[in-house]
Order: C-alpha cells, then structure tokens, then sequence
C-alpha cells in the first residue's frame, strides 16, 4: 500500500503544475474566510455576512463543506491529467514492463485519490473549526461537534467525484478531452432531468427518483444547498409565505448510490487498463 | 540449463491481423539471443506479450520456472521496448529513484549504473533536456538498476547516429561479457551479428528458425577461388563429390562445401591435381544471406 502511494507521489512531486494546481485549491478553501469580511452598507442598513449566522455552529460544517466541493474542479485537474500523462508520456507502459501489475497501477492512482480527498476533508476541517471558533455564536462542545455527517459526505463526495475523473482520464487518455467528457455529461444528466421532469413524465416524481441514480447528481445532493437553511433567508421567505419543508441531512440512500458509483469507476478503470493493448 | 522464458504457441490476433502465430521457443540462462525479423514480423507484439503490456490471444508463457507472477518475474527483467519512456519534468536520477520504487530495489546502484552508461554528469538534467542517445542509455540504465536476470532490447539502435549506434553496442558487449542473458530485438543483422549466441527468426509471426546461430544453416560454408587455369579449376571442383554448387561470379570460383572441409585441404587436392591456386578463401555465409534466404517468399 505504502508503496504504491509513494510511487504515485513520487511522479507528482516533481510536477510543477501538479503542485501549482493543489496549491490555488487549499489557499482558494481559505478564501471562505474571505466571506466573513463581505460588508454592505445601504444608508443606515449595516449588513455584514459574518454576522447573518453562517459561521455558526453547526451551521458552518454544511456551509463549508457546501462551498469547498465547488472547488474540487481544480483537484480534478490535477487526477486527471495525472492519469492521462500517463498514456501521453507512455510511462504506463513502462511502469508495467518494470513490473508493476495493472491491478496495482489502478491501486496506486485510488490511494492518490483517497489522500487528496483525506487531506482536503482534514482541511476543511480544521478551516471550518477556526472560523466557527472565532464567528460563531455558539460555543459549546456538544453544538461545536453536531451535524459532522456533513463532513463525511464531503470526503465521501470527494472521493466519488476523482474518482470519475481517474476513470474518464483511463477511458479518453487526454486531460482535456476527459474534462471535455465531464461537463458534457453534466450536461446530459441535466438534460435527461429536464426531458423527463417537464416532458415525458410531467407532474410525476419519476423524474427525481430517477435522476438521484445519475452519478453527478447523487454526488449534488450528498450536500443539498444551505443558502435556503439561513436564518435570514427563511425569515424572508416565511414573510412572503412561503414555506421551506427541505430535509438537509445526507441521506443513506444517497451515500450508498455514491458509494457504488464509486467501486464502479474505480473497477471500470481497471476492467478497461486490462483489456487494452499498450 | 535453466530457462528463464518458455514460449508455448503463443498467438495474437489484431483484428483480422495475425501477428503472432503459434509461436514457440524459449530462452535459456547465459546466452545472447536475438529475434530477427523484417518490420511488421510481430517481434514487438511478443515481446509486449511476455511483458505484460499486450493481451496474449492463445498460449501461454512462462517466467523462471512458472512459478511467479508475470509482474512480479518482471522485477528481476529489464527492458527497454521502443522508445525510452520517462517522466519529462523529472530528472534522470528521479526517473531512475521511480523505477527503483516499482522494482523494489535500493536506490544505491543508480550512480553506478548512470556511470555505465556516460551519464552521471547529467543526472540532475531534466529527462526532457536529452538527446535521443541519452535517453536510450538512460533507459538502459533504468534497465540495469535490478541487476536483471535478463536484458530485453527491442530496436536499441533505432533512431540514433552513428556515434549514438557505437555507445549502445559497446554498452551491450560490455553487459552481455559480465554474463547477462540478452535477448534482443531487431532487424538490423550486423547489430545481432556481432553479439548473438543465438537467434530466433520471425516472418508474419511465424517462427522459422530458432536455435544457435551456428546451427542456423546446415551448410559447411563456401570457398571462393582463383587460378591462371580457371576452366580447370571448374572441372576438378565438379568432378568432386565434396563441392555442390559450383559457379563463376566475375573473376572468381564460388564453390559450396557438401561436408566439412579445410581450406589448407582444398588447396593440397587441387594442387595435387595441378591446379595452383592465386586467391582462396573459406567463409561462412553471413547472418545476412543466411536470413534472406530463410525468409525469402516461398
């Protein structure tokens, strides 16, 4: 195991835009603190992000890690191309004829995967922990630590999600036609949900209970949107009436779709590396 | 004698395309092989095969005595098939510091090999800072960085000047002296020629020859002769049943031996039949003619 990953590490290490990339994500993960500072004034009326709650505790653990995924793109650069230089460079090839089986090449990449998305969620963590120490209007133990599912889905989330890239950069073998691949078939999950819900099955919840098996989209709603959750923005919306009833926890439905998608991606990785001639 | 590669009817099918068909032989510890054949003749498909990187169709191989797995036989193999293949922005030490990783070997010998191969100089370059020439000799030497029970070569010599040619044969001579099992790939005849005990030849797949390189043609070899009296010298030569083919190529005799013959007897029978000879001169045929005339469209 160990070996693996200090294989994997060993080829990223050097790489300069490998390094660059990682590094704009973590920093660009500190920026929500950035968030914290947004003022507005409209007259008299003082608005400061920072004090409308979204750093509160527990709050801010769905709230961070909400935000924090949006940036996994730039990780998925990174997976990517680390799978895709692979083929450019041949060194596929080679690290085969050195000796290292198929099976564990696949390995190396997913243990890569799972410290990326380790070393994010820690990340995150402790981000979400020093904003909610400093901003937080509740402080005790018990609030501090509740809710931290959000915090499992996000590695959970992470994980699914480079692993569909690592899949797309064996199945097209070019970064940019692999990140290509990616938003096209965001595209088609949107598309397909959209056809469903406002053509072919209208005023039915088929749709929707298709749609959650998408891989994108079950990857969406680990961690449904918390704008709505505010407290600010419920007041608002309980003035004009209307109502939100939304269910904000992750659902085990969901973990287990993901999940699945996931030992897929990483199998079909492999399954394809085998029955390719180099 | 042990033997480190056993090829059994091993077949590859591209398609329509037989590149590798029923093929058989194997490899025995301590000798130099090579695989000749003519472009296109499925040398690198078996060698991708037995290397892990290209799915067998049929058959089967097996590393040592079989009893380990190809990737992990692959640990104690070194090879270097077409082009040298390194990570660019890394340099040639990291790029050797990876593979010794994948080999589960020590790193300590990467100096020593760097050195074998006129490198050490520019271990901190980055790989993508090479000449061609330097990138083969770094592949060669990332090949030797296990001390490997044997070396696969496939087309060494491909792409390189002369200059590049010369240092990766003297590189060659020098390994396969220390008692390294080679095989080698190509086909380039005086490249194997010069440093092959023994050859397997191939032709659409199909091997046609495999064995010694001194067993590769029955014949004892050929004189080439000349005389003042050269009708005689034709007759007496095809009134003995120790020469087959006799024939005139310009100013010269050529004549085939039928069995084994000195040339020091040759010329003692001629003379004793009064023929006195001005040029004579015993040779076998080279790898060349021996390979064009076994894969000669038939």
């Amino acid at each position: 195991m160990l070996r693996l990953l200090n294989i994997e590490l060993q080829k990223l290490r050097y790489n300069r835009s490998a390094k660059v990339i990682s590094i704009i994500y973590f920093v660009l993960i500190t920026f929500i603190a950035l968030i914290a500072s947004i003022e507005f004034n409209f007259g008299d009326f003082h608005f400061r992000v920072a004090d409308q709650g979204i750093f509160n505790f527990p709050y801010i653990w769905h709230f961070n890690t909400y935000v924090a995924a949006i940036l996994k793109l730039f990780l998925a650069i990174v997976i990517v191309s680390m799978m895709s230089n692979e083929y450019s460079y041949r060194t596929l090839k080679q690290n085969l004829i050195d000796g290292l089986s198929k099976k564990e090449f696949v390995l190396s990449k997913f243990l890569t995967v799972l410290l990326f998305a380790v070393i994010s969620t820690v990340f995150i963590f402790s981000v979400s922990l020093i904003l909610g120490g400093y901003f937080s209007d509740y402080n005790e133990i018990g609030i501090i630590f509740s809710d931290m599912e959000y915090i499992g889905a996000y590695f959970i989330k992470l994980v699914a999600f480079f692993s569909f890239c690592l899949f797309l950069g064996v199945l097209v073998k070019r970064s940019a036609f692999a990140l290509g691949f990616l938003i096209v078939w965001q595209i088609v999950e949107w598309l397909s949900y959209g056809l469903m819900k406002w053509q072919f099955f209208k005023d039915t919840e088929i749709a929707d209970n298709v749609a959650q098996f998408f891989p994108l989209n079950a990857m969406a709603n680990l961690i449904k949107e918390p704008m709505s959750r505010l407290g600010a923005i419920q007041s608002a919306a309980n003035q004009l009436g209307e109502n939100f009833n939304k269910d904000y926890g992750v659902s085990w439905l969901n973990v287990l779709i993901v999940l699945v998608w996931t030992a897929l991606f990483i199998y079909w990785s492999y399954a394809i590396l085998k029955k390719r001639d180099l | 004698m042990e033997n480190i590669l056993t090829i059994n009817n091993l077949t590859k099918k591209f398609g329509a395309l037989t590149a590798v068909d029923n093929l058989s032989f194997s490899i025995e510890k301590g000798n130099v092989y090579g695989i000749l054949g003519p472009n296109g003749s499925g040398k690198s498909t078996t060698l991708g095969i037995v290397l892990n990187v290209v799915n067998k169709t049929a058959g089967d191989f097996k590393w040592f005595d079989g009893n380990i797995d190809t990737h992990n036989a692959l640990k104690k193999v070194g090879a270097i098939i077409e082009r040298p293949n390194f990570y660019p922005y890394m340099t040639a030490v990291q790029n050797l510091q990876l593979v010794c990783k994948i080999k589960e070997v020590s790193e300590e010998k990467i100096s020593e090999k760097l050195e074998l191969v006129g490198l050490l100089d520019r271990k901190d370059s980055k790989f993508s800072t090479f000449s061609l020439g330097m990138k083969q000799r770094l592949a060669i030497a990332s090949a030797l960085l296990n001390d490997p029970e044997i070396l696969i070569l496939d087309e060494p010599t491909n792409g390189l000047d002369p200059q590049g040619i010369h240092q990766i044969r003297e590189i060659i001579k020098v390994i396969a002296s220390q008692g390294t099992t080679i095989l080698l790939a190509s086909h380039l005849l005086d490249e194997v020629e010069k440093v092959c005990t023994h050859v397997v030849i191939l032709r659409k797949g199909v091997s046609l020859y495999s064995g010694s390189v001194d067993g590769m043609n029955a014949s004892h070899g050929f004189l080439t002769m000349q005389s003042n009296d050269m009708e005689k010298l034709q007759k007496a030569l095809e009134g003995n049943t120790a020469f087959g083919t006799v024939k005139r190529e310009g100013d010269f005799i050529i004549a085939y031996l039928n069995n084994p013959m000195d040339a020091s007897e040759v010329n003692k029978l001629l003379f004793e039949k009064g023929i006195t000879l001005s040029h004579l001169v015993k040779r076998k045929e080279s790898l060349e003619e021996q390979f064009l005339e076994l894969t000669k469209q038939n």
